[in-house]
């Protein structure tokens, strides 16, 4: 087996304490994080030990509730605030430990950030705007607003550029963040809660948008929301935290069908399931004597789009996997389980 | 009891009760210290500052300097070579645009010396054509705000040419075009470096606080001392004013900027100054504009005031032209001062709000069409100039330079009105003067008089102690203690008879002009209009109208005092009124009410902290204007400013008056600040 590639984002233990005598307390028990005290001593745990890795092309999604830390832990992830303890790599280099310089220039080239109020300059246009980041960078203005040009058609603001901020609805405000931070080309991109400031119907349209780029551009992404069904449509794993701490990081199915805690359970308990499960995560084993019927349904396939015609079958339905292999069958008692069964008793298999 | 704590009515009630009791029972010639307070050694306070300024001046940091052409090396003080320097550079920056303007040698004789330019007769900047510099404005106007802003600039540039003020608008001119630009950067810089430093800001800002509380005068004496005389001294002490609100309106702006903001700038790689610079004062730019403006209109303000110590231009002509009771004259400096004040309040606006056309991709000729316009207006004009004179070489040249004596002047017409007004009115004004005067005006001063010392400052302390418990009793307390071990209790006092008067005067009439406004949204924006437009002009500006009708005489000034002071009474009501939330509205709709109930217990209520607030202006106003009065003529502290700039060792003395001054203000503030923000916490309006 090869070595695995080195993941984008790499974090170990990261600890965020807020408070006036955190670090007064952490130099006096050299360096070791004791919760209970630090708690007594009045400080605040913004984020409890943190420890994750992000691959490069994949969503990790932070969810919580309001004052979980989630969004503490992107900006110690993005360096806008201090970690008090911990480390984090981003492509194997140690961002803690850059220098001012370095860090600017690790800004300038691979990160890109969507913030929740879309914090975009009142006095600049669509377009100086999204030709901030090149500005600053050093770009002559002819070709940072040919670049910024090509992103405002990405996003599909065309005939917008020179509209000021505040003559945009709230979706068309995010485009422009998302625009912005995307101009440089980064690899890594960041969303704190980018759809959350947005109406239901426009969030969901965002949202859509945003999978539609994604899958254009393929980005390493780390997206946090407090939405848990805004999580399970996009992620590829989702970290679960409370109080400062990750409860749970997996994929959407399998927090769904395992939630490790009665807090996340309580999150899944009301989740459609067969919008989040795929054929692979419920299909039983396939048994080469038995019939199965004539049409066959893919792995990947939601349940939720093959349901219908699972049930109108007769015999099992014959699940395949990318090479046209069968790997396992679909009964129409496991279909009518996941749409009306109880969540405790799923017949489950990773 | 605990009705009395609970009901601060009752505590006024009570703190007045004795405040009277203490009045009757203190017997002026047997008082003592309860009367006034007698001569203390704080009395020499004004002499310690004096003998602190000169000291600084003459004697702290001795230094050598050697003098070129003398071949001499002399003893200076560090303080004295600060000051030539800084004269000498602000001086230099004045004469060149007003060179370029009017056209002069001093720029020249900078480089050179006074016998290059006896020996060549061309060594001279020659004056711009006024037709050139009115075309100019135009086209400012044009390129930055579009056809109104130009034909605004244009006109007005025209009418100061025709009117014949063009010499001393221009030096004017030259003298804002300096200061404002300076005060600005020196604003900006303090106020960076206030929100970058903690300890820095919490140094400034009570400095701040007395620095805008301070009367206009009051800046002019020191800046004497250290400057001398001249538009140099003019300039310092303009500078010194208008820096004050441009330093809080950035720390103001910078503090509003939202944090994500300033993240998603860190996310984009700024170095900290491209973050400063392209993300927080941009993003801060509305409240830096207005600190702007401000600037602009202290500086026109200063600028009359400055021609006391030497500052030439329209506000000295305005002087004089007050000091001769020519109405007419000082009518039309006037209007030329408000003009230039409202041209140069658009024009910055304008500019700041200019946006960019990237994608233009224009020729040469088209992307340089204002400048190329403008070049070729200026050889037009100059050769039409040239021309004309060679043709009339005796008469007036109209086209190049309209002198005073030959511009078009309604002088005339106006010094008709008056006269008319003053002959038909005079039996009917001097009634009212007189009925004023004596049952109105003497009573009260001597009310205020006959005020001990001992219940005035148990009156401040209880007020303090009811509105804002010990901390606030001890801050006011102080301030006017400070008052009463001064010489100067009894002037202070007739400031404050003045200044009350007006003030009561000036909010009952803002107060009622706002909410009769605010019943309509037309009429608000008008009045927020006319209210705006009235700010631009410079407080000496609304003594013409008064003393035009009322003559001199200390109900004048109060009248003008009162025009002047109406202003943010009525501006805060209208706003205070207008912010009222909409939901608090609709609530009080639905709960059934009419107009009045709607008026009495929902608007005014809520609107109330934000109309202390006005009145809390009005009453700093106010003080500002009675102690410019001073110039009309009044027995207050204003007087003996106006007295202890012109004194040898007036220096300490004013410094110690304008402290009175301010320290009244200061408290007032402090009481009504306290008070306004204690409401806004009761009814979540913060």
């Amino acid at each position: 087996m090869s070595t695995p590639p080195q993941p984008v984002i790499k974090c170990e233990s990261v600890y965020k304490i807020f408070g006036d005598n955190a670090v007064k307390m952490l130099e006096q028990s050299g360096g070791k994080i004791e919760t209970a005290a630090l708690l007594e001593a009045g400080c605040v745990i913004g984020v409890n030990n943190a420890s994750f890795e992000v691959h490069k092309g994949e969503m990790l999604v932070i969810m919580g509730l309001s004052g979980s830390g989630k969004s503490t832990l992107l900006r110690c992830i993005s360096r806008l605030i201090d970690t008090t303890a911990g480390d984090i790599f981003i492509d194997g280099e140690d961002l803690l430990a850059m220098n001012a310089k370095e860090l600017i220039n690790i800004r300038r080239n691979k990160m890109g950030m969507v913030f929740q109020s879309f914090a975009l300059q009142p006095h600049k246009t669509v377009l100086e705007n999204i030709a901030f980041p090149l500005e600053v960078k050093g770009i002559s203005t002819t070709d940072s607003m040919d670049r910024a040009m090509e992103m405002v058609n990405l996003v599909e603001l065309t005939g917008r550029e020179n509209d000021f901020p505040h003559q945009l609805s709230g979706g068309q405000q995010q485009r422009v963040g998302i625009a912005r931070s995307l101009a440089v080309e980064p690899d890594i991109w960041f969303l704190d809660e980018p759809f959350s400031a947005l109406d239901p119907l426009i969030r969901k349209e965002m949202q859509d948008e945003f999978l539609r780029l994604q899958s254009v551009l393929n980005k390493t992404i780390l997206f946090v929301t407090h939405d848990f069904d805004e999580a399970l449509r996009l992620a590829d794993r989702i970290a679960i935290m409370k109080d400062g701490v990750i409860v749970q990081i997996d994929t959407p199915a399998n927090i769904v069908l395992n939630p490790a805690t009665e807090y996340v359970a309580k999150f899944t308990r009301e989740v459609p399931r067969e919008r989040v499960l795929s054929c692979q995560n419920i299909m039983e084993k396939y048994d080469a004597s038995a019939k199965v019927s004539d049409i066959t349904v893919s792995t990947d396939a939601i349940i939720e789009t093959v349901a219908e015609a699972v049930l109108t079958e007769q015999q099992p339905v014959a699940v395949t996997d990318d090479e046209g292999k069968i790997v396992g069958v679909l009964n129409s008692k496991t279909i009518i389980h996941v749409l009306f069964g109880e969540a405790s008793s799923m017949p489950v298999n990773n | 009891m605990h009705y009395f704590t609970e009901h601060k009515w009752i505590q006024f009630a009570a703190l007045f009760a004795v405040f009277f009791v203490l009045v009757m029972a203190i017997d002026p010639a047997t008082g003592g210290n309860f009367w006034r307070l007698q001569e203390t050694s704080f009395w020499l306070l004004p002499d310690v500052v004096n003998d602190g300024l000169k000291f600084l001046i003459d004697d702290w940091w001795v230094v050598e300097t050697y003098d070129a052409e003398l071949d001499l090396t002399e003893e200076s003080t560090m303080m004295k070579e600060f000051t030539r320097g800084l004269s000498g550079v602000l001086l230099f920056s004045i004469n060149l645009i007003r060179e370029l303007l009017l056209g002069g040698v001093k720029t020249v004789v900078a480089f050179t010396s006074w016998d290059f330019i006896s020996e060549h007769e061309w060594a001279r900047i020659p004056a711009l054509p006024w037709p050139a510099v009115a075309a100019g404005t135009f086209l400012l106007g044009h390129y930055l705000g579009g056809r109104n802003l130009a034909i605004l600039a244009g006109t007005s540039t025209i009418y100061i040419a025709v009117f014949g003020q063009w010499t001393p608008a221009m030096q004017t001119l030259s003298f804002v075009l300096v200061t404002v630009p300076l005060s600005v950067f020196l604003g900006l810089t303090l106020g960076v470096i206030a929100f970058k430093n903690k300890t820095f800001e919490s140094i400034l800002a009570p400095l701040l606080n007395v620095a805008q509380s301070m009367p206009h005068f009051s800046y002019l004496i020191p800046v004497v001392v250290f400057f001398g005389i001249g538009d140099h001294a003019g300039a310092v002490s303009t500078i010194i004013f208008a820096t004050p609100p441009m330093i809080r309106l950035t720390i103001l702006g910078l503090k509003k900027v939202s944090p994500e903001v300033l993240e998603a700038g860190m996310m984009s790689g700024c170095n900290p100054r491209q973050l400063m610079f392209r993300v927080l004062i941009p993003t801060a730019r509305h409240d830096i504009l207005i600190g702007v403006n401000q600037v602009i209109m202290q500086c026109l303000a200063m600028a009359v005031i400055a021609s006391f110590i030497g500052a030439k231009g329209l506000g000295y002509d305005l002087l004089v032209s007050l000091n001769m009771l020519k109405i007419g004259q000082a009518l039309e400096l006037g209007v030329s001062i408000v003009l230039i004040a409202v041209v140069l309040d658009k024009l910055s606006l304008a500019w700041a709000n200019k946006q960019v056309d990237y994608f233009a991709n224009l020729p040469f000729h088209l992307r340089n069409k204002y400048s190329l316009t403008f070049l070729g207006i200026l050889i037009f004009t100059s050769v039409i100039a040239y021309v004309a004179s060679m043709f009339f070489p005796d008469k007036a040249n109209y086209l190049y330079f309209i002198h005073e004596s030959q511009g078009l002047t309604t002088e005339k017409f106006w010094d008709f009105i008056v006269d008319w007004i003053i002959t038909n009115t005079y039996h009917s004004v001097q009634s009212f003067n007189f009925f004023m005067t004596t049952s109105i005006l003497m009573p009260m001063k001597e009310a205020y008089l006959s005020m001990p010392v001992a219940a005035t400052l148990l009156l401040v302390a209880g007020t303090g102690y009811i509105v804002g418990g010990l901390r606030s009793a001890l801050v006011v307390t102080a301030f006017i203690a400070f008052i009463a071990l001064t010489p100067w209790w009894d002037r202070a006092l007739i400031t404050a008879y003045m200044t009350t008067f007006a003030v009561i005067i000036s909010v009952i009439i803002g107060c009622s002009v706002g909410i009769l406004c605010s019943r309509s949204p037309r009429a608000t924006k008008v009045i927020l209009l006319v209210c705006d437009t009235l700010q631009t002009f410079p407080s000496f500006v609304y003594l013409i109208p008064v003393i035009m009708l009322f003559g001199v005489s200390d109900l004048s000034v109060l009248i003008a005092v009162i025009v002047y002071a109406t202003i943010p009474a009525t501006r805060y009501t209208v706003e205070g009124l207008s912010k009222v939330p909409q939901t608090l509205q609709d609530a009080g709709s639905m709960s059934g009410v009419n107009r009045t109930q709607r008026l009495l217990k929902i608007e005014l209520p809520l609107a109330f902290p934000h109309i202390m607030l006005g009145i809390n202006q009005t009453v700093i106003f106010s003080l500002f204007m009675v102690i410019i009065g001073a110039f009309i003529g009044t027995d207050d502290l204003g007087q003996l400013i106006m007295l202890s700039l012109s004194e040898a060792n007036g220096m300490g003395q004013g410094i110690v008056l304008g402290l009175c001054v301010a320290f009244i203000g200061l408290a007032v503030d402090h009481l009504i600040h306290t008070w306004a923000e204690q409401r806004k916490k009761v009814l979540g309006v913060a």
